[in-house]
């Protein structure tokens, strides 16, 4: 018999999404309900606290910005595919959480009256980027997990990782998973689940994302027969540095800095006369790739990495180390570069997914019982292209209508209850399959693999030949006797998660490939070399993939349009 | 190409009696971070070497180890700032060891705990049920930021010398925090705090060392904050009583929001 233990409601997940769902459902439910949030990272260590730059609401109304302006912005930055209902929904809630994050503690930046303070950030009309230094992301982390501290009925399973969603007769029941501690496995029963296990970033290996982030809460929810959405539509950073990926944010063109290839030539020039290093992040991101496919970046030979220069001269070393202190610290500790002597060497690199596990306006997905927030859901607001700001915005507000929504399902239902066999076959599957598993490939070097091809076909620029070349590799992979374990202990054996890992990148890679190969038109961040126009006529639509015996299979559903018709999005 | 070795402590505690060092031979490549160095011989060498790391931009605290005997951020630490032939990772010290380079860090996150690392106010609808922000000024918010920065990595509390001797005593890091909250502008809960803190496990256990702000990577200086969490022990004076933490915004007259 797999060990059980039991839950009113089970979050997995504790990033931005994951906490605020806990703290919602604790306090609407008077400590009367059982909440459990389950993370394969301790609770703290969460990608979220990656996030740099802000957190988008309307705070000054008075000052001329408006719910109206924040919802065409997003709108007109999600390309029109965005969910308008969702979108003002969204906005309308934001404020408040602004103001909730800063009563729990949060030390936003404040102006010199004590009031909150906000700025500039790319596709906004106004300044309504909420900040806290450079650190938002961090302190969120920080303010939510200290505060969920504060309430008796929220538990924690610190790094346990989960393998799958347990679901019968068209309901959630649970989840199974491992302990890393002991290499326990175990089946976590609840009357209501929550998905918020973040982006699948590390589909990349030139990522601004945590190693954690990797799709395995897709993954589990793609198996448990929930279609994910619009997950061809990843968005790139213009300034990823070489070689870890870490971001240089775009304050450094902000401030002055510009973009340079290999003759010294300021490239911008040719692609966006007036907006220059500063015009959107998918023209910037194009206007590389170009340059270093016309042989004008340069390569580091020791990542086997193609780059182009930033040149921070211009801002003066003075400027920088005053104003951009930590990009000069993160040079200095990540690359060993002072950006004060020498220019800083990036390409464009894989930052925000923009698909996920589909739901609907309250978070809700297609199995009964199971909602989904955050980066790991596609609601959807940020439609084929999210602006900076947003996300870690979308978390806390479906955070807390999914804590809310699941607390009061769960205060209505029966205890959870699952047939015993369910969990036993995912236990033979990953025990013997896997843990007893033999074959002579290296499951890392699979990962290596997928990355590399993704980098090649499925980046900023795509095509139909390179997709399905794409396709081709993945399914070569998803064959490769990888399905084994070298590290023979039980007690906090990674090897074992990270082939599991491996696992659901091969089917969310799949689904990436398959719906951009599919979506003949170039909306947003997915950009079709062969079809470079947007169709509104054949494409306004979400891509919904279901796992299939033969990899996905592919359906559709309608773009809500509410306030804003599609037109062309002028920068 | 060069290469430099890489010593990593290995201890499985089904099986083995006591740790080991296992020597690695890895690739020296420009900028590399001994987080990079540990996961190539993860991935290329030895599947089973057992770590913790996730941001990798020193922003997370999973990673903190002692590397070449001082406590620091794997992800934190170029190879070529240790300057010598060798690495050494080590698994933190004042903490059990589960595997490898992983710590048992289970009774660190209960002791921040315990010191209540949340605002505590007495208008309680208001905090849960926000109309608009607690003020304050770009100077309060000073007072406490440094402090702030903290990201629970454990390298404080790995290096102090008190934390070793006694297990009770809260350590660095949560007394820090403590000392953060406490003079948070916002925050009314200060003789609820200083209470909890005046015991003998508490803020008189520690002999300012000063290890712990020595090796924390944010900056943080947590014996600063044990020093000035002393003050208001001893003058068993709190900062702000209830109903005196920092008021809600409210619209000027005539003006609507
Ligand atoms: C460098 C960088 C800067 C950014 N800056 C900004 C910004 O300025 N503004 C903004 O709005 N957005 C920003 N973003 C985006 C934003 O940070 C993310 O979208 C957001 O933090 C995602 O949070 P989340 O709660 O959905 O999930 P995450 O924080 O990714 O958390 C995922 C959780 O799921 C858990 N998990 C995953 N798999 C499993 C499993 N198998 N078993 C158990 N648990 C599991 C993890 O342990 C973790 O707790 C930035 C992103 C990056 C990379
Ligand atoms: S005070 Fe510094 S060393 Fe201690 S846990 Fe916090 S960040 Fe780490």
């Amino acid at each position: 018999m797999v060990e059980t233990s039991r839950h009113d409601i089970l979050i997995v997940g504790s990033g931005i999404a994951g906490l605020r769902a806990a703290i919602e459902a604790a306090r609407i439910s008077n400590g009367k309900l059982d909440i459990a949030v389950i993370t394969k990272v301790q609770a703290m260590r969460a990608h979220s606290v990656s996030a740099e730059g802000g957190t988008a609401a309307v705070l000054y109304p008075e000052l001329g910005d408006s719910l109206e302006s924040h919802m065409f912005d997003t709108v007109k930055g999600s390309d029109y595919l965005a969910d308008q209902d969702a979108v003002e929904r969204f906005v309308k809630e934001m404020p408040g959480e602004i103001y909730q994050l800063e009563h729990w503690g949060l030390p936003w930046s404040r102006r010199e009256d004590g009031r909150i303070a906000q700025r500039n950030f790319g596709g906004y009309t106004y300044p309504r980027a909420t900040y806290a230094e450079d650190k938002v992301g961090f302190f969120e982390m920080q303010t939510l997990y200290d505060t969920a501290t504060k309430y008796g009925n929220i538990s924690f399973y610190q790094e346990w990782f989960v393998t799958s969603i347990l679901a019968d007769g068209g309901e959630f029941k649970g989840v199974t998973a491992i302990e890393r501690k002991s290499g326990n496995f175990s089946q976590i029963l609840a009357k209501a689940g929550i998905i918020a296990t973040g982006g699948s970033g590390r589909l990349y290996s030139f990522a601004t994302y945590a190693y954690s982030s990797t799709p395995d809460g897709m993954a589990a929810a793609y198996r448990a027969g929930i279609p994910l959405k619009d997950m061809e539509f990843i968005q790139f950073h213009p300034s990823g540095l070489i070689p870890s990926g870490i971001l240089i944010t775009e304050a450094v063109r902000g401030e002055g800095g510009v973009l340079v290839n290999k003759d010294g030539e300021r490239f911008m020039k040719k692609y966006a006369p007036n907006k220059l290093d500063l015009a959107s992040r998918d023209v910037v991101s194009r206007a590389m790739m170009t340059e270093i496919e016309e042989g004008r970046g340069m390569k580091d030979d020791a990542s086997g990495l193609d780059y182009l220069n930033l040149d921070l001269s211009p801002i003066g070393g003075q400027k920088i180390k005053e104003r951009l202190s930590q990009i000069r610290e993160i040079a200095i500790k990540f690359r060993g570069i002072d950006p004060v002597e020498a220019p800083l060497p990036v390409r464009p690199v894989c930052h925000y997914v923009m698909g996920g596990i589909d739901t609907d306006i309250d978070g809700a997905t297609k199995l009964k019982g199971l909602w989904a927030a955050g980066e790991a859901a596609c609601v959807s607001i940020n439609g084929a292209n999210r602006l900076g700001a947003n996300s870690t915005a979308e978390c806390l507000v479906w955070g807390k209508i999914t804590g809310g929504e699941a607390a009061k399902y769960a205060a209505a239902r029966p205890q959870a209850s699952v047939p015993g066999e369910l969990s036993a076959l995912e236990e033979k599957r990953i025990f013997d399959g896997i843990f007893h598993g033999k074959g002579g490939t290296n499951p890392y070097e699979v990962r290596d693999a997928l990355q590399k091809e993704m980098a090649k076909d499925a980046f900023v620029f795509r095509t139909g030949d390179g997709l399905s070349q794409a396709l081709r590799t993945i399914r070569e992979l998803k064959q490769k006797d990888f399905l084994h374990c070298e590290d023979k202990s039980r007690v906090y054996n990674t090897n074992l998660s990270d082939v599991l890992e491996v696992e659901g990148m091969l089917a969310v890679a799949e689904v990436v490939v398959a719906g951009a190969l599919a979506r003949t038109e170039s909306r947003g961040a997915h950009f079709r070399r062969d079809y470079p126009g947007r169709d509104d006529k054949n494409w306004l639509k979400h891509t919904l993939a279901y796992a299939g015996p033969d990899g996905p299979r592919l359906d559709y559903s309608t773009v809500a349009i509410t306030k804003y018709q599609p037109a062309e999005r002028h920068y | 190409m060069s290469e430099f070795k890489l010593a990593v402590q290995r201890f499985d505690p089904l099986t083995d009696a006591k740790p080991r060092l296992a020597e690695y031979t890895v690739p020296m490549r420009e900028g590399m971070t001994v987080l990079d160095a540990l996961l190539y011989a993860r991935d290329y060498l030895d599947h089973s070497i057992a770590l913790r790391f996730s941001c990798r931009q020193a922003s997370c605290g999973s990673c903190g180890m002692k590397i070449n005997g001082r406590p620091r951020l794997a992800c934190y630490t170029q190879v070529e700032e240790l300057g010598g032939e060798k690495v050494v990772a080590q698994p933190l010290d004042n903490f059990a060891i589960v595997k490898d380079l992983v710590t048992d860090l289970e009774s660190f996150f209960t002791k921040h705990k315990q010191l209540m690392p949340y605002v505590l106010r007495s208008d309680a609808q208001e905090l849960d049920h926000p109309t608009a922000e607690y003020l304050m000024k770009p100077e309060e918010l000073k007072k406490v930021l440094q402090f702030t920065y903290c990201i629970k990595c454990g390298l404080c509390t790995s290096a102090c010398p008190t934390v070793a001797m006694d297990v009770k005593f809260p350590g660095p890091q949560a007394m820090a925090q403590a000392y953060r909250y406490l003079m948070d502008e916002r925050d009314e809960g200060g003789e609820k705090r200083l209470e909890a803190l005046d015991t003998a496990h508490g803020v008189w256990r520690c002999h300012f060392a000063g290890s712990c702000s020595f090796v924390c990577p944010k900056g943080v200086d947590p014996a600063l904050g044990i020093q000035l969490l002393r003050r208001h022990v001893l003058s068993g004076k709190a900062p702000r009583k209830q109903g005196e933490g920092a008021k809600v915004w409210s619209a000027p007259a005539g003006s609507t929001k």
